[in-house]
C-alpha cells in the first residue's frame, strides 16, 4: 500500500479539521480534540488498507474525539446523567466576529444536524463523505444537513 | 442530488442563503496547534523534515529517531518526490517538523561558512544498499579538503574494478555533504558527475580549499 506522506494530509485537511471540531465541542476544547484527532490518525494510518478515501476517514475520527470530548464535558456538567449524545457546544464559545450569532445557532442545533452540517460547510464534504465520517447512510447525511439548514433559517428569520 | 423538500422551490433558495452564510462565516481560518511535538513524545513521528536555504540552493533534510536519513537538493517540486520515497521507504508517518532539524542546519551552516570540516550529527543509513553504504564510508574517510579517486573508493569499498559501480553508489548518495561524495573525481583530474550537478560539486569544493587551517 503506497500511502502519501503524512504530511499532505494534515496540510490538505488541518484547517478543516480544527474548524470541524471548534463547531462541534467549541473553542476551548478544539485544541485538545484535534490534537487527538491526528495522533489517532497518525497511529493507524501505516496500517490503511487504501487510501481512497482518506478525508472521510479523518473526519470519522474527528467526529469519534468529538463525541469523546462532549461526554467527558458532559460528566463534568452533570455528573448524574450520562448524556445520550452530544450536547451543546458552549454558545460563548463562537470564534468568529460577525458571524457569532450563526456559530450560536450551528451550536444549538441538535447533533446529528450540526455534525452533518459542519462537515458540509466547514469541510466541503460530500454527503459520501459525510456519511462515511458519521457512519450513517448517504441519504441520513443528506436529510441531516437538509433538516439542519431548515432549522438555522426559521432561527434567521426569526 | 435533489433536497428532500422541494415542494417550494424560493424555500431552497433560501437554503441556498443559509448554506452561503455558513460557508462566509465558518471559512474564517482558525489556527490549529502544531502536532509534531505531541506526535514524537508518542513515538508517532517516524520522518521529521525540514527544508532551508543553502550556498546551493534549497535543501530538504529529514531525520528519523535514530538520526539523520535524508539530505536533498530541491529543484522545482521536487519536495513532493522525496517525501514520497521516504514515505515508501521509511514509514509513511512524515511530518514537518523544522526545529527537529536544528542541529544537522545549524551544522551545514557553520560548514558552508567554512568553520564546519567534519559532521558529529547521528545518521539513519537505511536509505542506501550495503554497497552502497561501504562505497559512502570509504568518502567519509577523505579528508577535509581533499580529493581521492573513483578507483581508490572503489578499492576501499572492496571492489577495485567496480569505479563505475562506485560512482553510481556515489550518485545514489541519500546524505550528499555529510558524507561527502563531492571529493571524489577521476583520477585524470575530470570532475567526473555529482548527484547534484557539477556547479554544486565545484562550490563545495571551492568552500573547502577556501577554508581556514585547522583551527
Amino acid at each position: 500500500m503506497r500511502l502519501p506522506p503524512f504530511q499532505t494530509l494534515l496540510d490538505a485537511h488541518g484547517r478543516d479539521v480544527h474548524r470541524f471540531l471548534v463547531a462541534l465541542v467549541g473553542s476551548v476544547d478544539a485544541d485538545d480534540a484535534y490534537q487527538e484527532t491526528w495522533l489517532a490518525a497518525l497511529r493507524g494510518y501505516p496500517e490503511l488498507r487504501q487510501a481512497a478515501n482518506l478525508k472521510g476517514w479523518l473526519f470519522t475520527i474527528a467526529h469519534r474525539k468529538a463525541i469523546d470530548h462532549a461526554r467527558a464535558r458532559g460528566r463534568r456538567a452533570t455528573p448524574v446523567a450520562e448524556p445520550a449524545d452530544l450536547p451543546q457546544a458552549p454558545v460563548a464559545d463562537a470564534p468568529v466576529a460577525g458571524g457569532d450569532d450563526l456559530w450560536a445557532a450551528v451550536a444549538a442545533l441538535p447533533d446529528k444536524q450540526r455534525t452533518a452540517v459542519a462537515l458540509r460547510f466547514i469541510a466541503d464534504s460530500a454527503y459520501a463523505e459525510i456519511a462515511v465520517a458519521m457512519e450513517t447512510s448517504e441519504e441520513a447525511a443528506r436529510r441531516n444537513v437538509h433538516e439542519g439548514l431548515k432549522r438555522l433559517r426559521k432561527e434567521a428569520v426569526r | 442530488m435533489t433536497p428532500i423538500d422541494h415542494t417550494n422551490s424560493h424555500h431552497d433558495d433560501d437554503l441556498e442563503a443559509v448554506a452561503q452564510a455558513l460557508r462566509d462565516a465558518l471559512s474564517v481560518p482558525g489556527t490549529p496547534p502544531p502536532i509534531a511535538d505531541a506526535a514524537a513524545a508518542a513515538g508517532l513521528l517516524d520522518v521529521a523534515y525540514a527544508t532551508t536555504d543553502s550556498p546551493v540552493g534549497r535543501l530538504l533534510l529529514a531525520t528519523t529517531p535514530v538520526g539523520l536519513a535524508r539530505l536533498a537538493y530541491l529543484e522545482g517540486d521536487g519536495e513532493d518526490a522525496v517525501l514520497a520515497d521516504m514515505a515508501a521507504r521509511l514509514s509513511p508517518r512524515v511530518l514537518s517538523a523544522p526545529a527537529r532539524l536544528d542541529g544537522p542546519r545549524r551544522e551545514l551552516d557553520e560548514y558552508f561558512e567554512g568553520r564546519r570540516r567534519r559532521f558529529d550529527v547521528a545518521l539513519d543509513l537505511r536509505l542506501m544498499t550495503d554497497f552502497t553504504r561501504r562505497v559512502l564510508a570509504a568518502t567519509a574517510a577523505i579528508p577535509y579538503g581533499s580529493l581521492s579517486s573513483y578507483r581508490d573508493v572503489a578499492t576501499a569499498a572492496g571492489s577495485p574494478r567496480g569505479s563505475r559501480a562506485a560512482g553510481n553508489a556515489l550518485g545514489s548518495n541519500p546524505l550528499p555533504i555529510v558524507l561527502p561524495c563531492h571529493r571524489v573525481v577521476h583520477s585524470d583530474g575530470g570532475l567526473g558527475g555529482y548527484t547534484g550537478g557539477l556547479d554544486r560539486k565545484r562550490t563545495l569544493l571551492a568552500i573547502e580549499r577556501s577554508a581556514p587551517g585547522e583551527p
